[in-house]
């Protein structure tokens, strides 16, 4: 086998076994202890930001607070917390970012 | 079904350019065609896949290849753990083929709809419907871009579709003062170690320093009367 399939197959069957891991075992964890709990309900704030302010503070590599992105972001944000609309974002932030870089 | 597919239709505004990349990107660095549809079919992780072929293009080894694919995707094992117990009394084949199908922007929206919810409805059912969606994008969009090369215009900057998604989705996951430190905490912890060079595992690094803040400041806010 060649080493690219290699490469592929080791890669699906080490993130497939991620995934499945808790799926897996989810019949054994329908009572979850209070202190999984606690873990559990941190996740999607902490991992949702930790995708989130990379993006808007450092696009370029570098920590750029002076840059359309962040603006943009900002923008958008005050859009998502006032109507959770996934498309009026989009459409907010993508606009501002290319109105923005044009200026 | 349709609920799922959706709640996650508009994000297709960012999931499209990216898998055109996608398709275009182990193409561009020597691999061939059909290993970008190998890697769309069987990782089916977006940023994960670039990391192969950026590694592969660049001489390295297939076991270094998987490893920066896996420190990727070492978030999923969260996402995993947060959606079991929400799944726990479905049958052991479908959650697997959710495990399949399970990505950054399904979970977002599945735990979202599932966090208070009766448990009435199946939410399962939600989940499949968002992920086949998104896995139809992502094949269609991998065969078009390994066979175009990315073709998307340098002016759009649709590449920020992506990080808009989760921040909508980031809004109604801060509920109370633990998540909004778990989210300044994971954010914060996210651009500290991308800075000091942490690359693709800053994600990581982010979720798992804020999901610590997080249950300190739940514990400390409840032993203060």
């Amino acid at each position: 086998m060649s080493t690219t399939w290699t490469a592929i197959g080791l890669a699906a069957v080490g993130t497939f076994a991620m995934r499945a891991s808790f799926l897996a075992a989810a019949h054994r964890l329908a009572t979850v202890p209070e202190w999984a709990h606690r873990i559990l309900r941190q996740i999607p704030p902490a991992a949702l930001a930790a995708l989130v302010l990379p993006a808007l503070v450092r696009p370029e590599g570098t920590i750029d607070l002076l840059q359309p992105r962040l603006a943009a972001g900002i923008l958008a944000g005050v859009v998502a917390w006032r109507y959770r609309n996934i498309a009026a974002t989009l459409v907010v932030g993508l606009g501002a970012l290319m109105v923005l870089e044009a200026l | 079904m349709r609920a799922g597919a959706t709640a996650v239709a508009p994000m297709l505004i960012g999931v499209v350019p990216f898998g055109l990349v996608a398709g275009a990107t182990p193409v561009a660095n020597g691999l061939g065609p059909e290993a970008a549809v190998g890697l769309s079919t069987l990782v089916f992780a977006g940023a994960s896949q670039l990391a192969v072929a950026d590694v592969l293009g660049g001489g390295g080894s297939a076991v270094v290849a998987a490893a920066a694919a896996c420190t990727i995707n070492l978030r999923m094992l969260l996402y995993s753990a947060s959606l079991a117990p929400y799944v726990a009394d479905t049958r052991l084949s479908h959650r697997m083929a959710a495990a399949y199908l399970l990505v950054d922007q399904n979970y977002a929206a599945s735990i979202t709809r599932w966090v208070g919810d009766d448990g009435r409805r199946s939410r399962l059912s939600f989940f499949f419907g968002a992920g086949l969606l998104l896995w139809l994008a992502w094949q269609l969009c991998t065969i078009v871009g390994a066979l175009l090369g990315s073709a998307v215009p340098e002016e759009l900057p649709l590449d920020f579709a992506v990080p808009l998604v989760f921040l909508v989705l980031l809004v109604p996951a801060v509920t109370d003062r633990p998540a909004l430190v778990a989210a300044v905490a994971g954010g914060g912890a996210a651009v500290l170690g991308a800075e000091a060079g942490a690359g693709p595992l800053a994600v990581m690094i982010g979720a798992v320093v804020g999901i610590t803040a997080g249950v300190v400041a739940e514990v400390i806010g409840e032993r203060r009367p």
